[in-house]
C-alpha cells in the first residue's frame, strides 16, 4: 500500500486557550458538529481555518499574547488566510484603535472603547435581529463590554445599537462586543464557520438551541477525577 | 438580585477562568499586577500575612484606596467585606467595584450569619473548605467559590485539602443513587436542590478558584491540575523577593498548568518566595479557615 502525503486544507476552528470563556465556545462548536481544538502554542495554529479569541479580560489577554510570543504567530496565520472572530475582549484585541491605549493585533479598521458601559453592575442582557446572520432575534449578553465607536469604510456594520456598534466584520475578521457563547444561540458560530469555508450542521434552524443552559460548558470542564 | 442578574454575575466569573487574581494594596502594585497579566485585582489595605502578623480587628479597606485602584486599572476590581457585614458590602456595591469577597481574612462581624447575597446586584465570591460549605454559600447567592486555604502562610496544604475534599464529595454524589442524596445533603449541611444539581453536573455549579497559601508557579499549576478554574494569590506575590517576575511566572504557570516544560520555565530564577508558615505552628484561635461555616 502506498502512502500519500496529502496537505489538507485547513479545516479546524481553534479557540485561543490562554484565559477566559474557552469551554463555552468549544461547546457551541461541538453542538454544530464542527471540528475544533484549543490553541495555546505556536504549532497549534497550523490547521486552523478560523480562530476564535474568546471573552476574558482584554488587558490580561493582550499581555499574555505578548509575554507568550503568540502575537506574531496569529498575524502570520491571518496573512495565510485564517479568519478570526473576537468576542468582547477578543474584539478589543482585534481593533486597530483602542481609545486611550495601544492596539494589540490591529486587524480590523475600527475604534473601540474598553469597558464602554461601566462596571459589572452595568452588565446587561437584551436581544436584536442581525439581518445578515439570522431572521430570528439573537440574545445578547454584555459583560463589562466594550463599545465600538467607529468603523472604517471597508468594515461592514452588522449591528448598531444607539450610539455604538455591537457587531461588525471585514473580509477576514468578525467582531462582536457581546457573548453569543453565553447564550443558547448558535447563529453567530454558524455564521463564522461559513465565513471560514466550513460546513456547520444545519439541523436546528431556529437561532436558539433548546437544550442549552448556562452550565453546558461544564461538561468540558469537569473536576479532576 | 433577580435570576438574570445572578446569571450575569456567574458569567463574569466564567470570563475570569484560567486567570490569576492578585491582592494589591496600592495603585503601584495594582498596575504591576495588571502589567504582569492578572485577570483581576483584590484591593485591600494589608495582605493576609501582614494582617496575621499585626493581629487586632481587620476590617473593610479604606474606600478611597479602593476607588484609586479602580481608577488606575482596566481589569475588574474586587474588595473584601467581613463575613456577615452586610453594610460593608453595601458600601462596596455603592462604590461600584466588580466583585465582593466575603472573606475570612478579615475579622468576622457575625458568627451566626453570612451575608444574604441575594439582596445585592453585585456578585460575591466566598471561601469554602468542602462541598457543603460551598453549596451553603451558593444557596445564599454567591456567584463564585474559592478554596479557603490558610491565607498569609505561603503554605498550600490547606487549599489542597479543600479542593480534594470537594472533588471527593462531588464524586460520591455523582455515583450515589438519588435516594441517598437526601441523607448526604442533610449530613453535610447542603441545600438539597443544589446537591442534586452538583450530582447532575459532576462539578460545582459555579466557577471555583484556588485561594490561600499559593506562593509558587508550581503551587498554582497544582491547584489547576486538581480542577480549579483559576487562582487567587494573596501575600505570595508582594511578599516575595521579585514581585513583578513572580507575578508573571504564576500567570504563565496558570495558563499552561498542564505543560511541565512551561511551568518549569516559569519557575526558574524567581528569587526568594514569601516566607512560609507551618500550619501546626499557628495557634488554633488564629486559624482563619475556621472563621465562617
Amino acid at each position: 500500500m502506498s502512502v500519500h502525503l496529502i496537505r489538507h486544507k485547513p479545516d479546524l476552528i481553534g479557540v485561543l486557550d490562554l484565559q477566559g470563556g474557552v469551554h463555552e465556545h468549544l461547546e457551541h462548536l461541538e453542538r454544530l458538529g464542527l471540528p475544533y481544538k484549543r490553541v495555546k502554542l505556536a504549532e497549534d495554529f497550523t490547521n486552523l481555518a478560523g480562530l476564535i479569541i474568546p471573552g476574558g479580560e482584554s488587558t490580561c489577554l493582550a499581555r499574555l499574547l505578548n509575554i507568550f510570543e503568540l502575537k506574531d504567530v496569529i498575524l502570520q496565520h491571518h496573512r495565510r488566510g485564517m479568519k478570526i472572530w473576537g468576542t468582547c475582549a477578543g474584539a478589543i484585541l482585534l481593533a486597530d484603535k483602542v481609545l486611550g491605549e495601544k492596539a494589540c493585533l490591529g486587524l480590523i479598521d475600527m475604534e473601540i472603547e474598553r469597558n464602554g458601559f461601566g462596571s459589572q453592575l452595568d452588565s446587561f442582557k437584551s436581544e436584536a435581529v442581525i439581518g445578515a446572520v439570522s431572521d430570528e432575534p439573537i440574545p445578547l449578553t454584555f459583560i463589562r463590554a466594550p463599545k465600538i465607536i467607529r468603523a472604517g469604510k471597508d468594515v461592514h456594520v452588522l449591528l448598531r445599537i444607539d450610539d455604538y456598534i455591537a457587531a461588525a466584520e471585514s473580509d477576514s475578521v468578525l467582531v462582536t462586543i457581546f457573548h453569543p457563547e453565553l447564550t443558547g444561540c448558535l447563529a453567530l458560530h454558524r455564521y463564522f464557520a461559513l465565513k471560514c469555508g466550513l460546513n456547520p450542521a444545519t439541523e436546528n434552524p431556529s437561532a436558539v438551541h433548546k437544550n442549552w443552559e448556562n452550565s453546558s460548558w461544564m461538561k468540558l470542564a469537569r473536576i479532576a477525577l | 438580585m433577580d435570576a438574570k442578574r445572578y446569571e450575569l454575575n456567574v458569567q463574569l466569573a466564567q470570563m475570569l477562568k484560567g486567570g490569576v487574581i492578585m491582592d494589591v494594596t496600592n495603585v503601584e502594585q495594582a498596575k504591576l499586577a495588571e502589567e504582569a497579566g492578572a485577570v483581576a485585582v483584590m484591593a485591600l489595605e494589608r495582605v493576609p500575612s501582614d494582617i496575621r502578623k499585626d493581629g487586632g480587628v481587620a476590617r473593610m479597606s479604606d474606600p478611597a484606596m479602593i476607588a484609586e485602584i479602580k481608577k488606575a486599572v482596566s481589569i475588574p476590581v474586587m474588595a473584601k467585606a467581613r463575613i456577615g457585614h452586610f453594610v460593608e458590602a453595601q458600601l462596596l456595591e455603592a462604590l461600584r467595584i466588580d466583585y465582593i469577597d466575603e472573606s475570612e481574612v478579615l475579622t468576622p462581624a457575625d458568627e451566626e450569619c453570612h451575608i444574604d447575597k441575594t439582596k445585592f446586584s453585585i456578585p460575591f465570591v466566598c471561601g469554602a473548605r468542602n462541598l457543603g460549605e460551598a453549596l451553603r454559600r451558593i444557596g445564599e447567592g454567591a456567584a463564585m467559590i474559592r478554596t479557603k486555604g490558610e491565607a498569609g502562610t505561603g503554605n498550600v496544604v490547606e487549599a489542597v485539602r479543600h479542593m480534594r475534599t470537594m472533588n471527593r464529595e462531588i464524586r460520591q454524589l455523582a455515583q450515589m443513587p438519588v435516594e441517598e442524596v437526601t441523607g448526604f445533603a442533610k449530613n453535610n449541611g447542603m441545600p438539597y436542590e443544589l446537591a442534586l444539581r452538583v450530582k447532575e453536573l459532576g462539578r460545582l455549579p459555579v466557577v471555583n478558584f484556588a485561594a490561600g497559601g499559593i506562593a509558587t508557579p508550581a503551587d498554582a499549576a497544582l491547584m489547576m491540575q486538581l480542577g480549579c478554574d483559576g487562582v487567587f494569590v494573596g501575600s505570595g506575590i508582594f511578599k516575595s523577593a521579585d514581585p513583578a517576575l513572580r507575578a508573571r511566572a504564576i500567570v504563565k504557570a496558570t495558563a499552561y498548568f498542564n505543560d511541565p516544560q512551561k511551568v518549569l520555565e516559569a519557575s526558574i530564577g524567581l528569587g526568594e518566595a514569601m516566607p512560609g508558615l507551618e500550619i501546626g505552628q499557628i495557634p488554633p484561635e488564629q486559624i482563619l479557615a475556621k472563621r465562617g461555616w
